[in-house]
């Protein structure tokens, strides 16, 4: 009796994930939970545990390959079974795909060409494999595509199995160099001058969603990795989403400070840093509290009032960036969010959060002062309607009772959604959240 | 006139003991008979028994005793008769000789050089390719020399090296390989690389009498209109980096061939290299030609199936070249 492994869901939004590596061979033992995989998804990179135990008979998806949810990657099953090939995902072939077909012909590449940009729009279809093999090349040939914006698909391979060797891509770009330069897809759907000159598979004429501008010399190309398509789109959806609306608060944080002091060895004693985050966590609570259109969503006709008060903190990473969310935020006192979130920053950059640590989210902190903004206008995280950025706490003169005095300042702005939020709710919840911070220190 | 592989050594050595007082020459029969292979020839007679030393048949003393003159201010230059028994000296070498610099700040300049390699029949213990032994060791140097020029210039260099030198010769190159040799005085660098024929579709690395082969090869593919550009190390340690990533983004499709058996051999630091710093470049797995994790047979038939031969040279680059 096999059992299929399938690619989990992450996440409500995600719709995909991708195989980053398999932890097991094809025919290795494997403990019921033990890691078999891991994943990248646009919120999380995860260990995915074995969903049951015996010997991982076969692998459907390969490292590399990114698939929708749900899809079966691969098969666990007893001793001595008989793998049986891929689940009747589409019209299955009947074969294994353990090795892709070795028919990778300009038919197939022309096929893998045309699906591909169909696949990103249309409703989720099984992303079986039965011919769309990838089209092998090599490092250098990847680098010769990317310095001349080549789609290596388009290149006709007459190495080992079809294989577009470094010969192969120059003599394509010695040959389309006749006709109009490198020919990059904006450029090919363009009237070309010579059509006759054109490579045999000319590129599909797909309509570009960004400016089309020119393929230079003097440049470098660069797939975006996943987490970075995410945000693009996460990003460009939620500017279409919700007309953004922006307040800003200036905040004296001379008693924030004063008490961060006090507690901070207290905390220390506890094993805990005691961030000025924590202190804006518990003011943006208590404004939540009374301003509860802050911690809601917009679900067609309807405004949804969360219960649950869930921060998320956007960690800035390497490459991309991740909210990781402190739960329950509103049932924590001072010691609880500085543990919290310290703990989600940590697992963050070490790449150890669990896919629900990303979720659940009904507002979110970006930290724009960490690189010295004094503020910043940040987009709103979806299905939320608003975010609030900390700028950088520089010490400025200020008017206290008629009188020039210096005192640390902070700036914190307010990005929400107009469509439920109007400019009085917003700054009614910075006041409170002001008022909060300023509060005197007994 | 056509100096060889062998006179070409004799001659620098023979040259720099003329010039230099503190060079000498020691090892088993290199005096009264000059040497197995006659490389000492008429030193003993021209100067005298103070600088041409017969010892014991025992390398651990001869290197032992080179390394303790070399360290009050004489260059000696110690035979192994065949360098199969360096293995006898290999604690006076790694231990001592290489490490003197590090520990003392003294250099032991000592030159240790002998016949290596197979190809005459002569055995597991007569036969061997030693320098996968001493590849590791940081403090020595290794210099593999294919032509009579450069053993002559790479000897030259090796004795004028204030640390010591490994000198492995090829005894299948001894008297097979001529060159035309300059007159005037002259030293191949250590550490340095050199093309032997340049070509655009294949780069194969090799060193000692397997240049050879690839030269060979080199010829017969060319013919298919395969361009294969060879690349002669000569030296080991230092492994002249710049010259191999050169070659293996130039070609992008790489051959590593040596003498010496394929597990742990120079082939795979070579290799490693490539990958690490010229991965962006490569258009096909890089391939390695080495003689089997064995012994080298006895049998004449068996020691040519060990040794990599034209042919299989020839089929690799074919393989390679339509990958």
């Amino acid at each position: 009796m096999s059992v299929d492994v399938i690619m989990p869901q992450m996440g409500e939004s995600i719709a995909e994930g991708t195989m980053v590596k398999w932890l097991k061979k094809v025919g290795d033992r494997v403990q019921r939970d033990e890691p078999l995989f891991e994943i990248s998804t646009d919120k999380v990179d995860a260990e995915i545990p074995s969903p049951a135990e015996g010997i991982l008979l076969e692998i459907f998806v390969k490292e590399g390959e990114t698939v929708e949810i749900n899809t079966v990657v691969g098969r666990i099953g007893a001793e001595g079974e008989k793998p049986v090939g891929p689940p009747a995902q589409a019209e299955a072939p009947a074969e294994a795909p353990a090795e892709p077909a070795p028919t990778a012909t300009p038919v197939t590449t022309a096929a893998q060409a045309e699906a591909a940009p169909a696949a990103t729009t249309a409703a989720p279809t099984p992303v079986a494999r039965p011919g769309g093999a990838p089209v092998k090349s090599s490092p250098v040939v990847q680098n010769i595509a990317a310095e001349h914006g080549i789609d290596v698909s388009l290149v006709e391979g007459t190495g080992a199995g079809g294989r577009v060797t470094k010969k192969d891509i120059l003599r394509y770009i010695e040959q389309s160099a006749g006709v109009a330069g490198a020919p990059t897809p904006a450029q090919a759907a363009a009237p070309a001058a010579a059509p006759a000159a054109v490579p045999p598979t000319a590129p599909p004429a797909t309509a570009p969603s960004g400016p089309v501008f020119p393929s230079g010399q003097n440049e470098v190309r660069e797939e975006m990795n996943i987490m970075r398509k995410k945000i693009a789109e996460h990003m460009v959806m939620s500017k279409h989403t919700s007309p953004h609306v922006y307040s800003i608060f200036e905040i004296d944080m001379s008693n924030v400070v004063a008490r961060r002091n006090a507690l901070k060895p207290e905390f220390a004693a506890e094993g805990v840093k005691l961030t000025f985050l924590s202190f804006f966590m518990e003011a943006i609570i208590r404004g939540i509290k009374e301003y509860p259109i802050i911690n809601s969503s917009v679900d067609g006709d309807v405004i949804v009032y969360k219960k649950d008060v869930n921060i998320g903190v956007a960690v800035a990473l390497e490459n991309g960036l991740i909210v990781p969310v402190v739960k329950h935020a509103d049932q924590m006192n001072l010691l609880g969010l500085a543990k919290g979130a310290a703990d989600l920053a940590d697992r963050a950059r070490t790449k150890r959060l669990m896919p629900d640590d990303v979720q659940d989210g009904t507002f979110t902190i970006t930290n724009v002062g960490v690189f010295g903004s004094v503020f910043g206008l940040p987009i709103i995280n979806q299905p939320q309607v608003a975010i609030l950025g900390i700028g950088t706490i520089v010490k400025r003169p200020v008017v206290v009772d008629d009188m020039i005095a210096i005192r640390p300042i902070a700036h914190l702005s307010l990005s929400y959604d107009h469509r439920i939020v109007d400019g009085a709710d917003a700054s009614r919840f910075m006041s409170t959240v002001k008022n909060e911070l300023e509060k005197p220190f007994a | 006139m056509q100096t060889t592989y062998l006179e070409a050594i004799r001659q620098a050595i023979w040259e720099e003991m003329e010039r230099d007082e503190s060079v000498y020459i020691l090892g088993e029969d290199v005096g009264i008979y000059g040497g197995a292979f006659k490389v000492t020839k008429g030193m003993l007679d021209h100067f005298g028994e103070n600088r041409v030393l017969d010892t014991p048949i025992s390398e651990s003393a001869i290197v032992g005793a080179a390394i303790g003159s070399a360290l009050v201010g004489m260059r000696p230059i110690a035979e192994m008769q065949f360098i199969d028994f360096i293995s006898c000296a290999f604690d006076q070498i790694v231990n001592f000789a290489a490490k003197c610099r590090y520990r003392w700040g003294a250099g032991v300049p000592i030159v240790v050089r002998g016949p290596c390699g197979g190809g005459v029949h002569g055995g597991p213990f007569h036969s061997q390719n030693v320098e996968s032994y001493f590849f590791n060791v940081p403090g020595l140097k290794i210099v593999c020399p294919s032509t009579a020029y450069d053993a002559k210039g790479l000897m030259k260099a090796a004795i004028r090296d204030d640390d010591p030198v490994l000198y492995f010769e090829h005894k299948y190159l001894y008297r097979r390989i001529k060159d035309e040799l300059p007159k005037e005085d002259f030293t191949v660098p250590i550490g340095k690389a050199k093309l032997r024929r340049e070509g655009d579709d294949i780069s194969i690395i090799t060193y000692g009498a397997m240049v050879y082969k690839a030269l060979d090869a080199a010829e017969e593919v060319a013919q298919d209109g395969i361009e294969v550009e060879v690349l002669d190390l000569r030296s080991l340690l230092p492994l002249d980096e710049e010259a191999i990533l050169e070659t293996a983004k130039k070609t992008s499709k790489i051959i590593v061939l040596h003498e010496a058996t394929l597990t742990g051999g120079p082939g795979g630091e070579i290799v490693a290299r490539i990958a690490e710093k010229a991965f962006d470049f490569l258009d096909g797995p890089i391939v390695r030609i080495a003689p089997p994790d064995t012994p080298v047979p006895y049998s004449p038939p068996l020691e040519e199936a060990f040794l990599p031969q034209v042919s299989d040279v020839v089929n690799k680059v074919r393989e390679l070249a339509s990958y």
